[in-house]
């Protein structure tokens, strides 16, 4: 299989207009003679959705939460990039464009990113006039911050809010469209599996969360804006009920998976706290601005009172390293260097299985200089959350922060046009691999998932019903949604006659922590076999000795994890797999063995500059690698330095 | 420590439900309510006992899913969080929890903790938007907006939809909910044009779903995670009073 990006040709400022007018049209009339099924109401679905039923056609739209309101974007709270250059500060769309591939370490389409920038300035547009209440200077106009070290300020923001208030006007638009009766919403409604028949994606299985009922849907296109897979690892900044399985299904049905192994960690969380925990709280990385990061230099000293440790008895490990950026360094090297000093035992906080994982993160000093109350300006509602989540003052004693999972670059392999190697499954917003290669830049999700929904898919989409028509009659006696259909139950069934000893999360927890520890933050060959060892065992386990109780019958919370957790328990490996063929360090994927000899990553561009994509071939059988070449023709590759 | 829960389980919306009893020790004062639930499912799925089934997604208090009684209030004890944010250590060793989920007749028990909201999302489709077609908004500083109405509008667009207004109230209405996104749109320049209308469909659409009529008790506003004030109830009927008298309809 050759892997076709189908980038256009021509100069890339203009490649997207030309692609548009290349594009075909449905007429008006026909339009609702389409049926498009779009899976998630995320920021990605649904805009699309909105979008599709604006233009006419005939949409049904999924979601797993009780409302579409509820998608896990609504937790995003930083911000949104957008190159309006407000602040006339030097941004531009090429700029933008540059620091997106950079950022990502050079592992993404230039084509991809170059449009995604270029749509930036519409998004802003598009929330204000639903009423997106975004910061505003005194004068009325929009205010902009720097994010995640950007030098520019393009990050437009709702206080700590950005993506609730946007998700709640794209679900507006949503609300909107189902009220003029072009979309259906069905919420608490997973999908299962993707129904593929003559190489066309047609359909999807689904189950109904409030009677376990499970339906068939048939379509002219299927859109999969389902979101990142961070709960592979259990523990994640993801909500609870984050999945792989929709995207995971369409691997198994013929979807490429591309890049699984790169992944994002954040290095300002709040820390495990005890074997119980279910999650993982980001607080935001502005308080690395102010705060210092340190550990006591000797081991002996992890358990006393931080504020009686004096000075020259700390390690103030990233200003040590890293003496120009301090402790302001990229997100990955952050989160490494706290790896490092906690598995030197120097971890600071609770003792959760034998191991003190913990920094401090400290504001005396900035206490001291500019006074208790400008900090608390500045960061009042963050310390309120610690303090909240902990029982912790910070303006006392430092705050305890580590790593942990936040956003997957990794998802679903797609073309130019956001379609999938199956004709008519369209991948938008996480769930898709396309515009942040190996390293997310801060505040960007956001920018895709609604560049994706918005403006990127609807004319890819109609581009493509246009040119299949809607002639072809499928119905739900097909062979092909018999058999989905009797597959979905029968893994139900098997799931729910187990009837063994362990509860479905012990897996997910066990799961997670083969994952954490050898396909986090630092990777290793030896590692990587190891998991890939592992993972298949944990698995057998899985499937003789878990207790799903209750029937199909109903709300059935106990299977829904269940079918979450059989399927990452699978995607696990494959994501080792990439992990280890990919033996080169880039963005957020870092192989120990190719490191600079100050330990900083290194990408090997003669080896590696190509995106990964994974064919299924078998849950026990290995999966074959297609590769996709990348080229670089604006933005030059170099190594990036912190020093 | 030890606490005990009262909770209420209902199989399904049919069934009748009931109290039942269930002693949980080795709580750790670090947990959230809903982990020391987790703790307490993960302990029953091993017995091959049906979990407490409850409504959770984000468990940072922002995507408005959580939400039940505990001792008859909505939310819990603490101000301005969620049942997911609040954390065991606000109950001490050895107390008593009743936990119980919304009630309220425009929000039916699907299973134990777990509501049927979607009257919510009905209400939000009867109006609670601005109608702007993908590709058609204008350039966004093209209309600048006062930054005490943005401000102002944001205070009423924080809402999560958990429900637990109605919960508390008295008359299970909806006035909170409703008024906080009849309030955001209103304030803002882009909202105005259909100002009227929006007030109008909503409040319609509000008490066709059953919930009740508002008699000032402000218990909504007194659970209400988000701090959204009765003020935007003051202003919403300022608002449909208004759109009454110009109504054509
Ligand atoms: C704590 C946190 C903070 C963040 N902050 C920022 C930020 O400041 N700026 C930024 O740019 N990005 C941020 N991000 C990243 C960003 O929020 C996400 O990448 C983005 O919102 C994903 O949007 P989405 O539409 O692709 O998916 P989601 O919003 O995750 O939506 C997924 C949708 O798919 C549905 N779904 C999933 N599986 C199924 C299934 N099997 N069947 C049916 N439906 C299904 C869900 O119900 C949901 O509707 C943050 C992420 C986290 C975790
Ligand atoms: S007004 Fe408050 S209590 Fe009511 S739904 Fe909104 S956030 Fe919940
Ligand atoms: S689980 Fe999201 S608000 Fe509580």
């Amino acid at each position: 299989m050759t892997l076709d990006g189908k980038c256009p040709s021509g100069p890339i400022e203009t490649a997207w207009d030309t692609h548009r007018f290349n594009m075909k049209l449905v007429n008006p009339a026909n339009r609702r003679k389409y049926n498009v099924l779009v899976v998630g109401t995320g920021l990605a679905g649904a805009a699309c959705a909105a979008t599709l039923g604006e233009l006419g056609f005939n949409v049904q739209a999924f979601c797993y939460q009780d409302s579409a309101r509820r998608a896990h974007s609504i937790a995003a709270q930083g911000g949104i990039n957008a190159a309006k250059n407000y602040q006339n500060d030097g941004d531009s769309v090429h700029r933008l464009f540059y620091d997106t591939v950079k950022g990502g370490d050079y592992r993404s389409r230039e084509a991809n990113v170059h449009r995604l920038a270029q749509i930036s300035v519409n998004i802003i547009d598009q929330a204000v006039a639903q009423g997106v209440p975004f910061a505003r200077e005194y004068g009325g106009l929009l205010d902009n911050r720097s994010f995640g070290g950007a030098q520019v300020a393009r990050t437009f923001y709702a206080r700590g809010q950005t993506g609730q208030q946007l998700l709640l006007g794209a679900y507006s638009a949503l609300s909107r469209q189902v009220h003029a009766g072009t979309v259906k919403l069905h919420t608490r409604t997973e999908m299962l599996d993707l129904v593929v028949i003559d190489g066309r994606a047609r359909g999807i299985i689904t189950r109904n969360l409030a009677t376990g009922a499970l339906e068939s849907w048939i379509g002219d296109a299927v859109v999969l804006a389902t979101g990142g897979y961070g709960n592979v690892f259990f523990l994640s900044t993801n909500a609870m009920g984050c999945n792989v399985t929709a995207t995971y299904k369409a691997y198994k049905k013929g979807a490429l998976f591309a890049n699984p192994c790169y992944t994002q960690i954040h290095p300002t969380c709040i820390p495990v706290s005890g074997g119980y925990q279910s999650k993982l709280t980001l607080m935001s990385e502005s308080l690395r601005n102010d705060g210092r990061v340190w550990v006591p230099k000797s081991a002996a000293d992890a358990t006393k009172d931080p504020s009686t440790l004096p000075e020259d008895q700390r390690d103030y490990y990233l200003e040590r390293r890293y003496p120009s950026f301090g402790n302001l360094v990229p997100r990955d090297v952050a989160s490494r260097n706290a790896k490092t000093v906690c598995d030197e035992g120097r971890g600071v906080g609770h003792e959760v299985d034998g191991q003190r994982r913990a920094v401090y993160l400290d504001f005396r000093d900035a206490i001291q200089r500019v006074g208790k109350s400008t900090i608390e300006a500045r960061y009042g509602n963050l310390f309120h959350m610690y303090t909240k989540i902990t029982g912790e003052n910070p303006y006392e004693s430092p705050m305890r922060i580590y790593p942990a999972i936040h956003y997957t670059m990794g998802g679903l392999w797609v073309d130019y046009n956001l379609m999938s190697n199956i004709e008519g499954l369209f991948v938008l917003g996480e769930a898709n691999f396309s515009d942040h290669g190996a390293n997310r830049l801060g505040a960007s999700a956001l920018m895709q998932g609604l560049a994706d929904g918005y403006f990127v898919a609807p004319p890819t989409i109609s581009d493509y019903l246009a040119r299949v028509g809607w002639g072809s009659k499928i119905t739900a006696e097909h062979e092909g949604f018999k058999a989905a259909l009797g597959e979905t139950n029968d893994r139900i069934q098997k799931l729910l006659n187990i009837k063994g000893k362990r509860p479905v999360d012990s897996f997910h927890r066990e799961l997670g922590n083969v994952m954490w520890d050898k396909c986090g933050m630092s990777r290793t060959k030896e590692g990587l076999e190891e998991a890939l060892k592992r993972i298949p065992e944990i698995r057998a386990e899985f499937w003789e000795n878990v207790n799903v109780p209750g029937e199909n019958k109903g709300v059935n919370q106990s299977l829904e994890r269940a079918g979450r957790v059989a399927d990452f328990l699978e995607f696990g490996e494959l994501m080792c797999l990439d992990a280890l063929e990919r033996a080169e360090s880039c963005g957020g994927h870092f192989r120990e063995e190719s490191q600079t000899e100050d330990g900083e990553a290194l990408r090997d561009d003669v080896n590696f500059c190509h995106t990964a994509a994974w064919e299924f071939k078998g849950v026990e059988t290995a999966p074959t690698l297609h590769k996709e070449a990348l080229t670089f023709e604006h933005v030059k590759l170099t190594q990036r330095s912190y020093k | 420590m030890k606490i005990t829960l009262n909770v209420w389980r209902q199989s399904s919306p049919q069934a009748a439900g009931a109290f039942v009893k269930y002693d949980v020790d080795g709580v750790s004062a670090d947990m959230s309510m809903l982990e020391m639930l987790d703790v307490l499912n993960d302990r029953l799925e091993s017995k091959g006992e049906a979990p407490i089934a409850f409504d959770h997604d984000c468990r940072e208090g922002i995507c408005g899913s959580c939400g039940f009684m505990i001792n008859g209030v909505a939310h819990g004890p603490e101000k301005e969080i969620t049942v997911c944010q609040t954390h065991m250590r606000s109950f001490k060793d050895g107390d008593e929890l009743t936990l119980e989920p919304w009630r309220a007749m425009a929000f039916p028990v699907m299973r134990d903790l777990m509501v049927d909201r979607s009257a919510f999302d009905r209400i939000i489709q009867a109006g609670g938007y601005v109608s702007v077609r993908t590709g058609s908004a204008p350039e966004a500083n093209a209309t600048p907006v006062m930054k005490e109405h943005a401000d102002m509008a944001f205070e009423a667009a924080a809402c999560i939809g958990c429900g637990a207004c109605v919960a508390a109230c008295p008359n299970a209405a909806a006035m909170l909910f409703t008024s906080a996104k009849v309030s955001h749109l209103g304030l803002l320049p882009q909202g105005a044009p259909e100002r009227d209308k929006r007030a109008l469909d909503m409040v319609a659409q509000m008490d066709k779903e059953g919930f009740g009529h508002c008699t000032n008790h402000g218990e909504c506003e007194a659970v209400c995670p988000k701090g959204i004030s009765v003020n935007f109830i003051a202003r919403m009927n300022r608002d449909l009073l208004k759109a009454t008298l110009r109504s054509t309809r």
